[in-house]
């Protein structure tokens, strides 16, 4: 569709050179790339250094800030290794969270397929899966909290074999997993694979509508082709069309992986009792409220999350932007 | 377009239409049984004859009692106060950048967009504490704002601030991209003509880029709407908070009326509902101008 559009352009060269310009252009220009980037940098990008910056420091957030210490890897070393271990649970979470939203993309790409064979009421279709998107997730997180996991009245419980289960609260493992560096197990808890529920109610529909445009791109004739060289349906999905789609295959993995990684919302607004830690609120929870204070440990949890997607978004960026360039 | 669909036999088609509209039935169930929990009473129906029983009556006063004790007018403002402005800051600067990074070329614009795609992705609580000393240390007046601290630190300018500069990552992405697709030659004969670069990006190419303004728009309404995280931590008094925390409120205060809350989350739904149902294209169309870049 617009790929097409952007490679019949002309090459970057015709593009203007920024000396041409009379000085009252560059002027403007600088001003009109200038505001924006001096707003997203002192709010976005020295933040995020001065995390960095706080992560070696002791500071609880009370006294004045000149009084904060210095303590080199302390913090890291405190939360790798004996503070209360926090850490290893939530980043396993979050490692699930990412196995189970990849699962998820993968049923929302699936949709998106079926959909793509223009059945009717394929709009409705659309619009449903879709609809839980837009909803604030507060909204989700209580929609969830009273009508599938109430202990009495949910929904989940009327269809669970067993004894009814707070599926808010429980604990309960319901796999565990033991590492060789850890002595205690990590598992998935009840109360997390509820949580993974409610998320796919609305990862499934976001993936789908991302993919469905793909798909109405993508150029018929090559999926023509191969159904007469005679590959099963199968076939012309997983060597034809799904290699073609290649740009918004990446967007769906960097979706999928960012949204795992800086999960928040969702678990704060759903696990009520706590229990049940991601890396986003675990760096909320050391900064703010009752365990506020510990900005030191805040801001190390806080880099462990940002080196592991500062990876993804490298990628991605170069990825897309080198595409663009050439 | 696609020649996906040919060769389906009747047979496949109706088990395919019975596997989509089964998920579609899934999809609805949470949200239509929260919808008709919040017409009825907790204690002395649902609660009583379990939440799948036919309702015994069905009544208003859950809404009436949600929007008092929720404050859901004075919340609902202050979510506007923040979504408008900072929604057209957003499209303003974002269009800004894209323009001067994607009609010109000069030594840092891949550079810019680098930087202002890969901080949309960060994630947030990465940055909340220094963002929150940064704006404690910034004086504000008090004027301007309804808190009387004299800093940003609790004002909704404040807000407003962190989503601009979150948010123009995204749009200026998909603006840039936009952007590119619109010929060279319509910049050069306005440069012929003697137009400068402002009135060639606010004549030419802004009203060009209007059908990925409506896509942007929606999309970003829905999620400044939505924001939980920075309304909640950046506004400290409770009557300055957005609408999104009223269940919180509710919550606390009406932990076990599940149909209050329920009430309180159909009317904090209604307008991002109402809007994707009005616009879904331009909602479609929003979502995939970002994922199918140019």
């Amino acid at each position: 569709m617009s790929t097409d559009i952007a490679e019949a352009a002309p090459p970057a060269g015709r593009r203007r050179r920024f000396s041409q310009l009379s000085r009252n252009d560059k002027l403007v220009l600088l001003v009109m790339v200038g505001v924006p980037a001096f707003l997203h940098i002192v709010l976005v990008w020295i933040p995020a250094i001065l995390t960095g910056v706080l992560s070696f420091m002791e500071w609880d957030n009370v006294t004045p800030i000149s009084s904060a210490e210095f303590v080199g890897f302390r913090n890291y070393w405190q939360i790798f290794t004996i503070f209360d271990n926090q850490l290893f649970p939530a980043l396993f979470n979050n490692m699930v969270l990412i196995v189970w939203l990849f699962l998820c993309s993968a049923v929302g790409i699936g949709l998106a397929y079926l959909l793509d064979k223009n059945l009717k009421g394929t709009r409705f279709y659309q619009s449903t899966y879709y609809f839980p998107v837009v909803l604030s997730v507060a909204v989700v997180g209580f929609i969830w909290k009273s009508v599938m996991f109430g202990r009495e009245t949910g929904l989940l419980n009327l269809i669970w074999p067993g004894e009814p289960i707070d599926f808010v609260g429980d604990q309960t493992k319901i796999f565990e997993i033991q590492f060789p560096f850890l002595d205690f197990p990590l598992g998935l808890s009840r109360n997390f694979a509820a949580l993974l529920l409610a998320m796919a109610w609305r990862h499934i529909g976001y993936i789908m509508v991302l993919y469905l445009a793909g798909l109405k791109s993508f150029d018929p004739s090559l999926r023509e082709a191969a159904s007469i060289d005679g590959c099963t349906e199968w076939q012309t999905f997983r060597r034809v069309v799904f290699p073609g789609l290649k740009p918004i295959n990446v967007v769906v993995a960097v979706i999928t992986v960012i949204e795992a990684l800086r999960a928040y919302d969702i678990v704060a607004a759903l696990s009520e009792p706590r229990g049940t830690e991601v890396m986003g609120t675990l760096v909320t929870n050391s900064l703010t409220g009752e365990g506020g204070g510990r900005v030191g440990i805040g801001s190390a949890y806080g880099m462990v999350l940002f080196l592991l997607c500062i990876g993804f978004i490298i990628w991605y960026v170069v990825n897309n932007f080198r595409e663009h360039e050439s | 377009m696609s020649t996906n669909e040919v060769g389906l036999s009747r047979g496949r088609k109706l088990t395919l239409a019975a596997l989509l509209t089964f998920i579609a039935i899934v999809w609805i169930i949470p949200m239509a049984m929260a919808l008709l929990s919040s017409f009825r009473y907790f204690e002395a129906d649902t609660l009583k004859n379990g939440p799948f029983s036919w309702p015994e009556t069905l009544t208003l006063d859950n809404y009436r009692e949600a929007w008092r004790v929720g404050e859901i007018p004075r919340h609902f403002w202050n979510t506007m106060f923040i979504t408008i402005p900072a929604l057209v800051l957003i499209l303003m600067l974002s269009s800004m950048v894209a323009y001067a990074c994607s009609r010109y070329s000069w030594k840092f614009n891949v550079f810019f967009l680098v930087l202002f795609t890969a901080g949309n992705l960060m994630p947030q609580q990465v940055i909340f504490q220094p963002l929150f000393q940064i704006f404690k240390k910034t004086p504000w007046p008090d004027l301007l704002s309804d808190t009387n601290t004299g800093t940003l630190l609790g004002t909704k300018v404040g807000v407003i601030l962190i989503h601009v500069a979150f948010q123009t990552g995204f749009c200026t992405f998909v603006l840039s991209n936009y952007m590119k697709t619109i010929p060279k030659e319509l910049g050069e004969a306005a440069m012929v003509d003697g137009a400068s670069v402002w009135r060639q990006y606010w004549q030419i190419i802004l009203p060009l880029c209007r059908p990925a303004f409506a896509a942007l728009a929606t999309l970003e309404f829905t999620w400044l709407y939505n924001d939980f995280f920075w309304g909640n931590v950046l506004l400290q008094q409770g009557d300055q908070k957005p609408i999104t925390s009223s269940i919180s409120v509710l919550n606390g205060q009406y932990a076990s009326d599940y149909n209050l809350i329920a009430a309180a989350s159909m009317m904090i739904a209604l307008p991002t509902l109402a809007v994707y149902l009005a616009l879904q294209k331009q909602f479609i169309s929003g979502l995939t101008l970002g994922a199918n870049k140019g």
